[in-house]
């Protein structure tokens, strides 16, 4: 019964508006078709006037209500994606204006040149000097935009600083994993056919490299503020995307194809905790790139904090390298110091150095 | 062929050649309806067809519109016509993703594609260049049928087990490529791909003969810039698909390798659930090479025609010449040859050489330069024009206005940098929808109302006519407008749910209300359907043979003109389309000689 109803209704509100159609129909048979057309031309042309000034408005309260959810007001969180939101800016000016003088231009032609009975159309077929205008101008300011875009690309897409920090963050279906190269600052070789349940990244333990690195499940990644941060991207099975929207970054994870994203983070996780007034915040990763039906939920989360934070953090971090829970028994016992011992010892300075 | 002979009115003055008929056989009802070599019923085919497909497809995106405007109730009814898909009530991940990309897939190429361009590529061009038919009628026959079967084949996909194809419909491997990737790689993704081959063969058959058609069976006098911009933008249309076409079937063939013959085109370094692949060496980038090589083009085949109709509603009914013929071809043109040059600028984020990211950035930002000499030059053919609001002409100004809407946001879009940021996000469904999707649908719809009397040799009901456009354009706005905000809030789309995520779960009442007026809008295009149907048979008949007053050749034919079009001669032409408002006459059809006193222009 319950859907039974709705669909009733529809039917009767269809059969009501059919009729009325019909009826309208005979109507404008009797009256005269000749004067029922200048009616209705009337009406639709006072329609396309009306739909263009409350559009405009409607875009206008649109606009206000929300304008304060986008990512705008908040700012970008990454130097890169200042520029990116300058740009915005820049491009939803530029055709802010084109959009606003096309479309009134549109309804108001619409609504003036209606037809009436003492107007006639005027033969214009062509006129080469207004086309030149309107092919160059257009042509000229796209030149602008993309002068402006290809600076911003070029400045994103160059090689990371070489001072940056390295992270490796891996895809799969459908969570994020992520792995930091440890003191030598360089990742152990990774071999997918190695891949098993302890060591779900498939890293070459052979390879010396591998042996203090650190392997972050369920992704909590953290990074300082103000220090270039270059992701090393990787995906096992599909095709993933890493969305960064509060650093107005994303790039895609390919199976077999590494791909790398660099970024320096301005604004500290509680920074914008305080910008927004919302205690629960966190940047998020998302996956950008339809990859099965867990999509929606494949979310990681990064943590910027200060110097200080990180170096406490990545010094917890050392002490429990992937090597070791892969290989349990060439872990130091709690009391054999050897190398806890060098860690603890390592200067913030050396940290730095190594994490290159 | 007598029916034809009683409804020609007298004012035709080729009345009683019926002999010059070229077909004196008795048709059947198979060879009239369905086998059917008329270009005109098989125009009429591919519209049904496509209206059938789009309803699917409209009510696909109705229901996974549910799901994401109530996110957090059931529907029982849900699970009673869906099963175990809506268990509960509640529409599972797997099929809300089937449905995206059903929804994508029918509408992209389906209606858009099928249903647009073969039905008006079909109905207009004979018509239109003054030739009794379709340069091979038989193929022409044989490309409905094709695309009848991949009907089949897509249509069946939606009933197997495990669900039609639910990748998206890019399709990107691996994704497609694994049977562990997700229910709907399994078998409904080889559906989608045998459907897909056939119907890229329909197409190349339809677009061989629009082709053909147009540069060789022209009737005397119909230069090609005599040509009626409807048929430059169907050529290019045509070219684009015979071009980029094989290049996806391709491209689904060689996936349909590595699905099922253990090739590795598309795969290498995979673990999937736990298992690792032996596939090595391929590339899933290959894949989207191949795919926008076609898939960008392909915009433009669904979008050039919507442009062609318009520009020629627009000067009918402005009752004036259409502003600048020389350059609307020559943007045609133009758009035509960079579709082929930036299919990369869907890859931005994909990790492609920046240096070869930039080329496609200027190459895509060129293409608003065409555009925008389009827009300028239907906004000059309105001015002081004297104009007729028919339903056509009011989609033909809704087309207009969504274009210069969906247009600019492209702009966003093609300049990478700013790309990088709204990849992949609402604003890009709320870009395509609004230039591809909108757009389109309502460069067709001006098609259908403008050309239903030659087609059926009845009027579609003008008040459902107002009606279907004035909630059709103000729904559409208020479902897209806003969505460009979800975007700029750096909302991913395809999501099933946003509930877990901090960053985008605060447009809960904008999702519910774009979902109302989604559907309010789908019920207003089945209005449009029971118009269509029962003005088939009930409809205000047509008096007289050129009712809207327009030069083009197809208001030379009788009302309901038989298989041959005209019954004598094809008419000579000696004007462009465009004659209106001349010298002081309304308009001067193509077929009027140029008188001695006649203005030059």
């Amino acid at each position: 019964m319950k859907v039974l109803l709705p669909i009733l209704i529809l039917v009767m509100v269809f059969v009501i508006i059919f009729q009325i159609a019909k009826a309208s129909e005979y109507v404008s048979v009797l009256k005269g078709e000749d004067k029922s057309n200048k009616q209705t031309n009337k009406v639709n042309a006072f329609m396309l006037i009306a739909f263009l000034i409350l559009g405009l408005l409607g875009a206008w309260w649109c606009n206000d209500l929300y304008y304060d959810k986008t990512l705008f007001v908040k700012g970008s969180a990454s130097a890169e994606g200042t520029e990116i939101d300058t740009m915005l800016y820049i491009t939803i000016a530029v055709t802010g204006v084109v959009f606003v003088v096309t479309q009134v231009l549109l309804f108001w032609f619409s609504f003036k040149y209606q037809a009436k009975d003492d107007n006639k159309a005027y033969y214009y077929p062509h006129n080469n000097k207004l086309e030149m205008i309107w092919t160059v101008i257009p042509a000229i300011v796209l030149c602008v935009l993309v002068v402006f875009g290809l600076r911003t690309w070029f400045k994103i897409t160059n090689p990371a600083p070489k001072n940056s920090i390295l992270v490796e963050i891996t895809g799969h279906q459908f969570a994020w994993e992520a792995r930091y190269p440890g003191t030598d600052g360089v990742f152990g070789k990774k071999n997918y056919k190695l891949t098993t349940g302890t060591n779900p990244l498939g890293v070459d333990f052979s390879d010396p490299f591998s042996h203090d690195d650190i392997h972050i499940g369920g992704t909590d990644i953290h990074i300082p503020v103000g220090r270039p941060v270059k992701l090393v991207i990787n995906a096992q099975d599909v095709i993933h995307n890493v969305g960064l929207p509060h650093f107005r970054l994303k790039m895609d994870a390919m199976p077999g194809i590494p791909t790398t994203l660099w970024f320096t983070p301005i604004v500290t996780t509680a920074q914008m905790r305080e910008k927004t007034n919302n205690p629960k915040f966190v940047y998020e990763i998302s996956c950008d790139q339809m990859c099965g039906p867990g999509h929606f939920n494949m979310r990681g989360v990064i943590t910027v904090e200060t110097e200080e934070e990180y170096n406490k953090w990545l010094a917890e971090q050392y002490k429990k390298p992937e090597y070791f829970s892969v290989y349990p028994d060439k872990a130091p016992k709690v009391a054999d110091t050897g190398m806890l011992k060098k860690l603890d010892t390592l200067t913030t300075a050396q940290m730095v150095k190594g994490a290159k | 062929m007598s029916s034809v002979a009683a409804t020609i009115d007298g004012a035709d003055i080729h009345a009683g050649h019926d002999a010059h008929q070229e077909h004196h056989h008795h048709e059947t009802f198979v060879s009239k309806y369905v086998f059917s070599q008329d270009h005109k019923m098989i125009a009429k085919q591919f519209l049904i067809t496509g209206m059938i497909w789009a309803f699917i497809g409209g009510l696909f995106s109705v229901l996974f519109r549910i799901q994401l405007g109530y996110p957090d109730a059931t529907f029982p009814w849900l699970q009673d016509i869906l099963g175990h898909w809506a268990e509960g009530g509640k529409l599972k991940p797997e099929f809300y993703y089937a449905m995206v990309t059903m929804h994508g897939t029918i509408l992209v190429f389906f209606v858009l594609t099928a249903g647009l361009s073969g039905t008006f590529a079909n109905f207009l061009i004979p018509l239109q260049i003054g030739a009794r038919d379709m340069a091979s009628p038989m193929l022409n026959m044989l490309s409905y049928w094709f695309f009848f079967l991949a009907s089949i084949v897509m249509f069946s996909s939606l009933f197997v087990q495990t669900g039609p194809a639910s990748g998206g419909w890019t399709i990107y491997p691996p994704l497609s490529a694994l049977h562990e990737a997700s229910s709907g790689s399994k078998i409904g993704m080889d559906l989608w791909l045998v459907s897909m081959a056939l119907f890229i063969i329909s197409s190349l058959l339809g677009g061989l003969n629009y082709i053909t058609t147009i540069l060789n069976l022209r009737t005397k006098g119909m230069s090609m810039t005599r040509l009626p911009l409807t048929i430059w933008s169907l050529f290019f249309t045509a070219v684009l698909g015979v071009l980029s076409f094989p290049v996806l079937l391709s491209g689904a063939i060689l996936l349909l390798f590595d699905r099922n013959l253990g090739t590795s085109f598309y795969l290498s370094d995979i673990v999937i659930a736990g298992k690792i692949m032996p596939n090595e060496g391929g590339s899933p980038i290959l894949f989207q090479h191949l795919f926008w090589f076609l898939g960008h083009p392909e915009v433009y085949i669904i979008l050039l025609p919507a442009m062609g109709m318009s520009s020629e509603i627009i000067s009918v009914n402005s009752r004036k010449p259409i502003f600048g013929y020389m350059a609307m071809v020559a943007s045609l043109f133009s758009i035509a040859i960079l579709a082929f040059l930036v299919w990369a600028h869907h890859m931005f984020v994909t990790g492609l050489n920046p240096f070869l990211g930039s080329i496609f950035v200027l190459l895509t930002l060129l293409i608003a330069v065409p555009s925008a000499i389009k827009v300028f030059n239907w906004l000059t053919t309105l001015w002081r024009g004297n104009i007729r609001f028919t339903p056509a002409m009011l989609f033909a100004i809704g087309f207009v206005s969504l274009f210069i809407s969906g247009g600019l946001t492209g702009i966003f879009l093609g300049n990478s940098a700013l790309d990088i940021h709204l990849h992949d996000t609402y604003f890009v469904v709320a870009h395509f929808h609004i230039v591809m999707g909108v757009a389109s649908f309502f460069g067709m719809f001006a098609g259908v109302y403008h050309w239903y009397p030659k087609m059926y040799g009845r009027f579609l009901n003008n008040t459902l006519g107002y009606i279907h456009f004035w909630v059709t354009i103000i729904g559409a706005y208020l479902i897209f407008w806003p969505m460009h905000y979800e975007g700029l809030a750096g909302m991913p789309r395809r999501y099933y749910d946003f509930a877990n995520w901090e960053s985008f779960n605060m447009f809960g009442g904008l999702n519910e209300f774009i979902s109302t007026v989604a559907l309010v809008v789908f019920v207003a295009q089945i209005l449009f359907v029971i118009n269509f149907f029962y003005s088939i048979w009930r409809g205000r008949k047509v008096t007289t043979q050129n009712p809207w007053g327009a030069n083009t050749l197809e208001w030379t034919t009788p009302i309901r003109p038989g298989h041959g079009n005209w019954p004598g001669e094809i008419p000579e032409v000696h004007r462009w389309a465009y004659d209106y408002a001349k010298d002081g006459n309304e308009f001067i059809p193509q077929n009027v000689p140029v008188g001695e006193d006649e203005s030059k222009h």
